[in-house]
């Protein structure tokens, strides 16, 4: 059975060039980066070649670029540093439409005494610059706003909210994860002081993810105990996902503006071809500010868990921020926070498309999609 | 990914008697839109009350699907009060079996059977146990009477359990302390009808000391690790079971409070009620 992937918000194929990159290291290639032979050396320079390859994708410097295991470690890490760097500060901002690697942190950090502002968004999914104004105070440590949501694709006002916090001097860190490689990022101008990856949503394997963090910025380390990562995380390198991670960034780079014509020109054409295909369907989010790769649409009446069995019947893979594919009861929490309905937010499906995506597939899509919705709407009891 | 029986994709993919019912004579009706699944079931059920025809119409995952349309099957051709004997288990069973987070699916079949057949029989068309019982959970409507009867019937032991059959507790979780409670009621009076039926069970040493290690890291050590304390079994002898406190219960002033109230206690509940534990 064919498989037409259309889930890269959850992860991404492994390039074929970054593959390609990454086999050296995994045989031949074993050394030790900071061992004092050329053997292990030469590793070392690879791998300070993929930190100067990361950098040039941010436009940032390659000693602001930090190798972690994942995204979920470089959120966690970005806290807990910013806080105790900061120990009178008891604030922190962030969005009520996180990933749970923020949130839950700082539900933590809550029953540690500090507290949380968990900025609201409309029904569109979009921020409140004023609220967001009136949340910032002496007492704000840290603010953390994704640059885009994972779920609906929105892209938040980012640049805006930065210099706001800087007039305050407050530290800023954004969960670019869904954004890095999908939009142009530019470090040199913006001025956040913290920026968390993740490799294996830009064609990067899983496994890899960065944390950015501007020079001069105070940071304690969450490994202690070896001076890689310039003392900043022990632990020897993953050197051949570090490499890949290097590729992966140099591919992005070179194929961002594909990203916002032929990967955005797909999706509008699967989400205008499905909209007018089913009736009583609905896209959540902010249409006119969000990733190029991302739609998150609402079918009426139906529940996501059973379109998504039933979309992979036919090799469409796809993800629904409904209740039941997670085993909570509730749909996601940024389509409760946007307030969507619950006849439609029950039958979200998120659709996220890449640069391997193909007409084909897309094509494929729209004929095999719309009869799903009608056998399952024919079943429901709710017409 | 959901680990699915066999029959649960054959029954969603293909369900069986699917659709109304333009004769039917019995419409039962549970759930909610806003609850993420309903089902609408119609049954034709003859003058001397035998179910002669099923349909259904269910919005939900494809386990509510599932287990209406396995239903279907079963209660055709049953006499009502026969029918009225097919518990959630037996729905659940007769599917192969439902991941335990999704046995709410196979409780909703049962509850819009029973509200189907209230509804012949002209008795109020409220769904079942609604109107009998408080409120608990405000997020899904789910009264006490639905909760204690989950628990009865499927042998629950947990809150966590509790949310998977019922959705109570599943929302904003202001109910657990309540669901908590419901619970300790329903465990205690299971205790003591089982102690006032069965003799106490003679275990062999070897049967003793397992059952008394088992509990220790089932039972009480997570209790203790998640206050930062810890436990570590030094001997059992007899009734007698020494153990020594670790972690933060070492220096806890309260430790001998922990050592009766818990240690000794669910010991007493697991193993036998003449346990007594001591400190090394």
């Amino acid at each position: 059975m064919r498989t037409v992937y259309l889930d890269n918000n959850a992860t991404s194929a492994i390039a074929p060039e970054v593959l390609e990159a990454m086999l050296p290291y995994l045989s031949d290639l074993y050394g030790n980066p900071s061992s004092m032979h050329t053997f292990g050396g030469q590793v070392g320079h690879a791998v300070e070649k993929a930190r100067g390859e990361v950098a040039s994708l941010l436009g940032a410097d390659a000693s602001e670029i930090l190798f972690t295991s994942c995204g979920s470690e470089s959120n966690n890490t970005v806290l807990a540093s910013a806080l105790s760097s900061r120990p009178e500060k008891k604030h922190i901002i962030t969005t009520r439409v996180e990933h749970p690697a923020i949130l839950a942190p700082c539900q933590y950090y809550e029953r540690q005494g500090y507290r949380v502002t968990y900025l609201a968004v409309d029904a569109r999914g979009r921020l409140n610059l004023d609220e967001y104004a009136a949340a910032l105070s002496e007492d704000t440590a840290v603010v953390s706003i994704m640059f885009a949501n994972n779920e609906v694709g929105n892209i938040f006002p980012i640049a805006d909210m930065v210099s706001m916090a800087k007039e305050k001097g407050i530290l800023f860190h954004t969960d670019a994860v869904q954004a890095v490689g999908k939009i142009p990022i530019d470090l040199k101008t913006l001025p956040v002081d913290f920026l968390s990856l993740s490799g294996h949503k830009l064609h990067a394997p899983k496994g890899i993810g960065v944390l950015y963090i501007r020079k001069g910025t105070r940071f304690r380390p969450h490994l202690r105990g070896g001076h890689q990562e310039r003392g900043r995380r022990a632990g020897t390198e993953n050197v051949p996902y570090i490499i890949g991670m290097g590729k992966a960034a140099v591919l992005a780079g070179q194929n961002i503006q594909q990203e916002r014509t032929v990967v955005a020109a797909l999706r509008d054409r699967l989400e205008t071809e499905l909209l007018q295909r089913i009736p009583d369907t609905i896209v959540n989010g902010d249409t006119e500010n969000r990733l190029p790769n991302t739609s998150s649409i609402a079918f009426k009446n139906v529940e996501g868990e059973a379109i998504l069995l039933m979309l992979d019947r036919l090799g469409i893979c796809a993800s629904s921020g409904s209740a039941c594919t997670s085993g909570s009861l509730e749909p996601s929490h940024v389509l409760r926070a946007m307030g969507v309905p619950f006849n439609y937010a029950h039958g979200s499906i998120r659709l996220s498309l890449s640069r391997y995506t193909t007409a084909e597939e897309i094509d494929y899509v729209i004929q095999e999609f719309p009869p799903v919705i009608e056998r399952l709407r024919a079943l429901s009891p709710f017409k | 990914m959901w680990n699915y029986s066999e029959k649960v994709h054959e029954h969603f993919l293909a369900p069986h008697n699917a659709g109304s019912l333009a004769d039917a004579n019995a419409i039962g009706e549970v759930g909610s839109l806003a609850c993420g699944d309903a089902l609408k079931l119609y049954l034709k059920i003859s003058a001397n009350g035998i179910i002669e025809n099923a349909g259904f119409e269910t919005f939900g995952c494809a386990s509510a699907i599932a287990s209406s349309s396995v239903l279907t099957d079963m209660v055709k051709g049953k006499h009502v009060d026969e029918a009225l004997k097919i518990s959630n288990k037996d729905i659940a069973t007769a599917l192969g079996g439902l991941p335990k987070e999704k046995m709410h699916c196979s409780v909703m079949g049962q509850e819009a059977l029973e509200a189907a057949i209230r509804n012949w029989r002209g008795e109020p068309a409220v769904p079942h146990a609604h109107e009998e019982g408080a409120l608990v959970c405000k997020c899904f409507g789910i009264t006490d009477a639905q909760i204690i009867r989950a628990i009865r019937e499927n042998g629950l032991k947990t809150v966590e359990e509790i949310t998977q059959y019922t959705k109570a507790g599943g929302g904003c979780g202001d109910c657990h302390d309540a669901i908590a409670e419901l619970l300790a009621q329903e465990l205690g009076k299971k205790n003591l009808a089982e102690i006032k039926l069965a003799p106490p069970k003679r275990l062999t040493n070897v049967q003793r000391m397992q059952l008394v290690m088992k509990t220790i890291e089932d039972e009480i050590r997570p209790r203790l690790i998640q206050d930062g304390g810890d436990i570590e079994l030094i001997d059992v002898d007899g009734p007698r079971v020494v153990v020594a406190l670790r972690g933060r219960c070492a220096q806890c002033r309260s430790s001998q409070v922990t050592l009766k109230e818990l240690v000794e206690k669910l010991l007493r509940d697991h193993v036998s009620d003449d346990v007594i534990v001591e400190e090394a």
